[in-house]
């Protein structure tokens, strides 16, 4: 939902390639529906914000004569087959796709421009970074050479199938590639939405605290790797690597699980090995 | 706020069934474990159905307990959290129930 008028989901996203000037957010919609069609609805009368939003019972007196109409369906069903779609898509093309979820902060953007300068002569490694608003990490990808596109949510809290069916849209990527989806920083939503990937991976630094797995289960349940960031920190902060390994394992019992530091590159290898690009 | 998408695949798997019918009661499953949270759905709802033909509707929220099915003992039982633990002791264990997210049925008037 777009937070300037209210109009429908989806709304107020954006894809776009860093380093492309004139791309001043004027309050333009896309709908994925139409392709990447947009339009304005600057100052339009007829768009309903005239409505009272709070203050008074919503509910409306039930009728006494109703019918009933089952409906017996699930509510990620159209996300999941979206996400059906592009793992096809995906598999179709030979390219691998890996979702990397955590939150804002734990070294999802600095992992992938490491990984990309020193093992992406391995194969061509593509990314798509999600993130409300910025190109901020798009533009870091950039300076590695990769190729990226950048999604921004605006309101959304996550990425869904549509999202990165239009951010493979737009960026292309080629046939065998790697592609790296960096999605928003959150330990929350993400994790029910299904975009279609070959392997959901959840990074976690060492400074967040060794009870992110238990606090955030529904994330972690979902991981196939764990990726424990910034062990070089580990002298200075209260962090019990142990519980956390343990915790996480209570969720999902054979999820992997690596320990590194982007920064010093010690244990990095495990994570190069885990993405095939070892 | 996942909530917010999650409620307005509420509003467009209904419209997609019933039109412009004035939907009066909207009822939905959603699982102890499911991730998401009744009464922000409540709140979401109440926000965006406005303008469109279930304004006004009552939510009628069912909320499955999660089951589950231990492998290591036969037994079946209530899983409070995502904590994938039968009491005998074994983490070998499959979810039965409490991840539901459907919309059941509606009443139009």
């Amino acid at each position: 939902m777009c937070v300037t008028c209210g109009c429908g989901d989806s709304a107020g996203v954006r894809v776009r390639l860093p380093g492309v000037p004139g791309d001043g957010h004027q309050h333009s919609h896309e709908h994925p529906h139409d392709q990447l069609h947009d339009h304005s609805h600057e100052q339009d009368p007829s768009h309903g914000h005239d409505h009272p939003h709070t203050g008074e019972p919503r509910s409306q007196p039930i009728p006494a004569a109703t019918r009933t109409i089952d409906i017996e369906q699930e509510l990620l069903a159209k996300n999941d087959s979206l996400a059906e779609h592009n793992r096809g898509w995906l598999a179709e093309h030979g390219i691998t796709a890996i979702n990397l979820m955590s939150s804002p902060g734990s070294g999802k953007t600095s992992l992938l421009e490491r990984t990309i300068r020193e093992a992406g002569g391995k194969r061509t490694v593509c990314v798509i970074e999600g993130d409300q608003e910025t190109l901020f990490d798009a533009e870091r990808i950039r300076a590695t050479g990769a190729a990226v596109i950048q999604v921004n949510t605006g309101a959304g809290c996550h990425l869904d199938a549509d999202m990165l069916r239009r951010g493979i849209e737009a960026l292309a990527p080629p046939d065998g590639s790697l592609l790296l989806v960096e999605n928003v920083g959150n330990l929350v939503c993400p994790a029910l939405f299904d975009l279609g990937e070959s392997a959901k991976v959840v990074v976690i630094s060492v400074t967040e605290g060794a009870d992110k797995p238990l606090k955030y289960p529904h994330m972690f349940a979902a991981a196939d790797l764990i990726v424990i960031n910034k062990i070089d920190l580990l002298p200075y902060v209260d962090f019990d690597l142990d519980r956390c390994r343990r915790d996480a394992r209570s969720l999902r019992p054979d999820v992997d699980i690596v320990s590194l530091s982007v920064k010093s590159g010690v244990g990095i290898d495990s994570w190069y090995e885990w993405i095939g690009l070892k | 706020m996942h909530e917010l998408s999650i409620t307005q695949s509420v509003i467009d798997v209904v419209t997609e069934r019933t039109g412009g019918d004035r939907v009066a009661i909207v009822r939905l499953q959603i699982g102890k474990l499911s991730g998401i949270v009744p009464d922000s759905v409540r709140f979401c709802f109440e926000l965006i159905a406005a303008d469109t033909p279930l304004a006004g509707a009552v939510l009628e929220i069912d909320e499955p307990l999660g089951r589950a099915h231990c492998k290591g003992c036969g037994e079946d039982f209530e899983l409070r959290d995502l904590i994938l633990l039968c009491p005998c002791g074994s983490a070998d264990v499959v979810v039965m129930a409490g991840t539901e997210l459907a919309v059941k049925s509606v009443e139009v008037v």
